[in-house]
């Protein structure tokens, strides 16, 4: 028992507290405790991304799935029911299926999985290892993430911010900042023409 | 007098410390972890908690939406400007070396960096407000019994 590395049992642990909360989460009825719970999910997922050492990571699940998209989720809560209605247990039967054959493929694809930490796993090898070694000569920064993500794979990292750059104006376009969108009328020379579509009632 | 007093001292101390600490993470990106999408979510966490605590409207007056419109945009301006400098520099699209070609220590590659950072942080900041945004300014305010 002594010779079991510590980080091995606080992660086993954590994983532990995910299962429990993604089956309260399916177990649950009231929508206010789902979303918090998910909250509480991914909270529990960053500290484990942490002892994984994908630090960078692990910021970005805390503040995004913690933070911005419990928020979102609540916000989005509000708009709807606060207690989701029970699904009869035929309705199921189809989802359990899936969700079972799914589970089955990934176990079965975890044989082909390197090992945590694998030196010579495709991850690691290759184009990883050209990566590190020139950026202590071409860009000269301690942190090869940010060169990577912002010198090397800059164009990846523009179309990225473009991504949310669209996801933001999408929601302007369709929701507009002070919930106004539909309710504008457009109406040139006074005549109402938003309602006519095409006939003349 | 609002019920929330503790809420709003205690929010009222760590909305600052967050919004400094996007800022650190923001410009340590280069050194630690982080960098611009980390740091812009903080910050827009950090808004976005302002909002929870003292309600939407105060935190429009704080942060007008049109500035989350324009920074939305400027972010992505400031990114694909980058390129465009680094082009008329006689360089490729986003190739910082051309910023400082003469540079031992690829100061042009940092400045690259710290430029094209800076728009990621502006985007993800202002999109994230605006979505927040969009979606409460649709429901109604609420009292603490409709929970």
């Amino acid at each position: 028992m002594s010779n079991v590395p510590p980080t091995l049992i606080l992660d086993i642990g954590l994983m532990a507290m995910l299962v429990v909360v993604a089956f309260s989460v399916v177990r649950l009825r009231s929508l206010f405790a789902i979303v918090m719970l998910q909250g509480v999910y991914s909270l529990l997922s960053a500290a484990w991304f942490v002892s994984l050492d994908a630090v960078d990571v692990a910021f970005t699940e805390a503040a995004v799935g913690a933070g911005i998209s419990t928020v979102l989720m609540l916000g989005a809560m509000l708009l709807t029911e606060r207690e989701a209605k029970p699904v009869p247990l035929q309705k199921q039967l189809g989802s359990l299926f899936i969700v079972t054959v799914t589970g089955m493929a990934l176990f079965y694809a975890i044989g082909d999985m390197p090992a945590f930490g694998d030196a010579h796993s495709a991850a690691n090898a290759y184009l990883g290892t050209d990566y590190i070694a020139a950026t202590k000569t071409d860009i000269i920064l301690p942190n090869v993430v940010t060169a990577v993500l912002a010198s090397y794979r800059g164009f990846d990292t523009f179309g990225e911010t473009v991504v949310i750059f669209m996801a933001g104006l999408g929601i302007v376009l369709l929701l507009g900042l002070n919930g106004h969108a539909g309710k504008w009328r457009a109406q040139p020379k006074g005549q109402d023409v938003s309602n006519s579509r095409g006939d003349k009632s | 007098m609002s019920p929330h007093v503790i809420l709003r001292v205690v929010s009222k101390l760590l909305i600052p410390l967050i919004a400094l600490f996007a800022l650190y993470v923001q410009f340590h990106g280069d050194f630690g972890p982080g960098g611009g999408f980390q740091a812009g979510v903080i910050f827009a966490s950090a808004i976005i908690l302002y909002a929870l605590i003292f309600g939407l409207d105060e935190a429009k007056r704080a942060i007008p939406p049109s500035w989350v419109r324009i920074g939305m945009s400027t972010g992505v301006i400031i990114y694909g400007g980058t390129g465009v400098a680094t082009w008329l520099l006689g360089g490729e699209f986003l190739n910082y070396t051309f910023f400082a070609p003469d540079s031992t220590h690829a100061a042009g590659q940092h400045w690259g960096i710290f430029a094209v950072e800076l728009g990621v942080l502006c985007t993800v900041a202002s999109a994230m407000v605006a979505i927040f945004y969009a979606f409460g300014s649709r429901t109604t305010e609420l009292t603490d019994e409709d929970w």
